[in-house]
């Protein structure tokens, strides 16, 4: 169940407590998160929406453990992450989040396979496991068929498959994506989100998801509003939140 | 291994970029080699030269001839083991671009002072019994395709009248020392002291001098030039590396030369890499991050760029180090003897791989700390 509330004492997943995120620009002190609490159980599904500045990018980097926050803290699956080294960090990335960006954010020299095995160069596993693995991820988002083609030889939605075949190759905790049908058109945008939607129902995988169209965020099982550096439920206002009304 | 993939595909990413830095490093490194070998063949003389040889000449200068007489004064100073004189000749074969060394040597003290030649008994003793005789070194009988019983005409004109002498090539001379001299020319001394001018007869061009001990150098050096102090050819006595060195010397400084142009190619080399290195880093800033972001970590983005830079070292230089092998030997034919021979040796090839490392792994490492420096949240805000 998903909560923003601070309130629950259920073993969630992803649990945020007290989040601040502080930005000093030229002398001035940006307040861009303030005592941001989520709680996020296996297999949920949320959107995040809000105005552009509103910190919806910042909370998913500090989600991702690319970011690190002012004060707060962030729990998953048990690990405290708020205060790890960066190199233990970015082991923790490798093992338990898997991202997916609105630029999709391939290397361009790689095939697709190769870009989808790039997570698994960082494992133990074997050659053939790693291929075993990729084909796969592939065949989730089916791509079996375009595994030997360069990023420049797919359309837009298919590089975006890629993006999540290589996101979930590595069965990642959960999945962050920024704005994932942000550059494609509609019809591509749906597939998309068919197929998000599939790795929510079907694979029971836990998705957070920041995004400016409502009709995306609709197919989240719950949209939190970025207001204020504040999360808000559908009819709440910050003020609200920050007073500890119930939900 | 299993990242070698992904190095090389970013190698290739801009091929004609690749190609342009590999030929840098083909050509810079081809350069360095042929100035390496050139320093070498320079040098070599000083570092072949017997510790326990001293060279005597007129302290006017080599051109200056000293007496004959003075032989026997030599030898008499304590600590001299043999005494030797050389003549030069400066004969002309074929053409004048045919150029050798000739001397006129002492057929009866010359093995034992220049004992790093080695001819053959029964050749050398031809050589003695025939007055017109020559030995050749064995690179310069290579040279000109001369062999035993041969006649050779040399045309001179620096003794009287232009004349062509005519001698009988009785030896060939091997040098037992790696790199060794093997160009020169032997004719006998009193064969050219009987067909000079009046002028040049009972004198010697240079006297080398084969020490009982070389640690007595100093001081039969000292004993030599004080002996001749104050007389109508004053002496100028030196080691024989020091003569070797003054010599290469006339021709400038050679090593100064050398070095300078070597730490400008080093340099240029330096930037050139550095920059192509850090425009391809540049490039790649946001899918850089975007595999900090996947879980690899600072150091294998830097082992990534620097890897790149590396692959790029080896390819330009071992390119380079083929090409100096191929064009070494060809360019040292031409040269005619103009210049010692060219030698490339493995140390060369060694110190050349090396330097090729070094600029590669310099070149890779500040666009490699950045990259290591990157921050993931900033990178991807930039895309």
């Amino acid at each position: 169940m998903i909560r923003v509330d601070g309130r629950s004492d259920s073993a969630s997943l992803i649990k945020v407590r007290g989040l601040n995120k502080t930005y000093s620009r030229g002398g001035e002190q940006i307040q861009v998160l303030q005592g941001l609490n989520l709680d996020v159980d296996k297999g949920d599904f949320v959107a995040f929406m809000g105005p552009s500045g509103s910190g919806k990018t910042t909370l998913l980097n500090l989600l991702g453990g690319l970011d690190v926050p002012s004060a707060g803290s962030i729990t998953v699956d048990g690990d405290e992450i708020t205060h790890m080294s960066a190199s233990k960090l970015t082991h923790w990335r490798a093992r338990h989040v898997g991202f997916i960006f609105q630029m999709y954010n391939l290397i361009p020299v790689l095939t697709a396979f190769q870009n989808v095995e790039l997570p698994l160069l960082l494992t133990k596993l074997s050659k053939s496991e790693r291929r075993k693995h990729v084909e796969t991820a592939l065949g989730v988002v089916g791509l079996t068929d375009r595994m030997n083609h360069y990023p420049r030889q797919l359309s837009g939605g298919q590089e975006q498959r890629v993006t999540i075949a290589r996101a979930i190759v590595s069965d990642p905790t959960f999945l962050l994506c920024d704005e994932p049908t942000g550059d494609l058109d509609r019809k591509s945008a749906d597939e998309i989100m068919a197929l998000i939607d599939e790795l929510v129902g079907k694979y029971n995988k836990t998705i957070l998801m920041v995004t400016h169209d409502s009709l995306v965020a609709a197919r989240a099982h719950m949209t939190l509003h970025l207001d204020k550096g504040v999360l808000v439920e559908g009819g709440k206002s910050p003020q609200q939140v920050l007073a500890g009304g119930a939900a | 291994m299993k990242f070698s993939r992904l190095i090389f595909a970013n190698l290739f990413r801009k091929k004609a970029r690749l190609i342009l830095t590999i030929g840098s490093f083909a050509i810079a490194l081809f350069l360095f080699t042929f100035l390496a070998v050139v320093k070498g063949a320079f040098s070599r003389g000083t570092e072949l030269a017997g510790a326990d040889r001293l060279v005597v000449i007129n302290r006017v200068g080599l051109i200056q001839t000293l007496p004959l007489s003075y032989d026997d004064k030599i030898r008499a100073i304590s600590g001299v083991k043999f005494v030797t004189h050389n003549h030069w000749f400066g004969g002309v074969y074929q053409d004048e671009k045919n150029f050798f060394p000739q001397f006129a040597v002492d057929i009866e003290n010359h093995r034992q002072v220049m004992t790093e030649f080695k001819v053959p008994d029964d050749q050398w003793s031809n050589f003695v019994k025939d007055q017109q005789g020559a030995v050749a070194g064995a690179g310069l009988a290579k040279r000109f395709g001369w062999k035993i019983g041969d006649r050779i005409p040399l045309k001179n004109a620096l003794y009287g009248t232009t004349k062509t002498w005519e001698f009988n090539l009785d030896g060939i001379y091997h040098n037992d020392k790696p790199g060794g001299d093997e160009s020169q020319f032997w004719l006998q001394w009193k064969y050219f002291d009987e067909n000079v001018p009046a002028a040049v007869k009972s004198t010697a061009g240079w006297y080398v001098i084969k020490l009982d001990n070389p640690d007595d150098a100093a001081r039969v050096g000292k004993a030599i030039d004080t002996l001749f102090a104050n007389s109508s050819s004053e002496t100028k006595t030196e080691t024989e590396s020091a003569f070797q060195a003054n010599f290469a010397k006339q021709l400038g400084n050679i090593e100064f030369l050398i070095l300078t142009i070597g730490s400008v190619v080093f340099f240029t080399l330096l930037l050139v890499t550095g920059n192509t290195m850090a425009i391809s880093v540049r490039e790649r800033t946001s899918e850089l991050a975007v595999l900090k972001a996947i879980g690899f970590t600072d150091r294998s983005v830097l082992f990534f760029v620097l890897a790149e830079s590396l692959v790029i070292a080896l390819i330009g230089g071992v390119l380079g180090l083929g090409l100096a092998i191929l064009a070494i030997p060809v360019v040292g034919a031409t040269l005619n003897g103009l210049l010692p021979p060219l030698l490339l040796s493995v140390s060369v090839l060694s110190v050349g791989l090396g330097f090729a490392l070094l600029v590669g792994a310099a070149s890779g490492l500040l666009p490699g700390i950045g990259a290591m420096r990157l921050r993931v949240v900033n990178a991807l805000r930039r895309v």
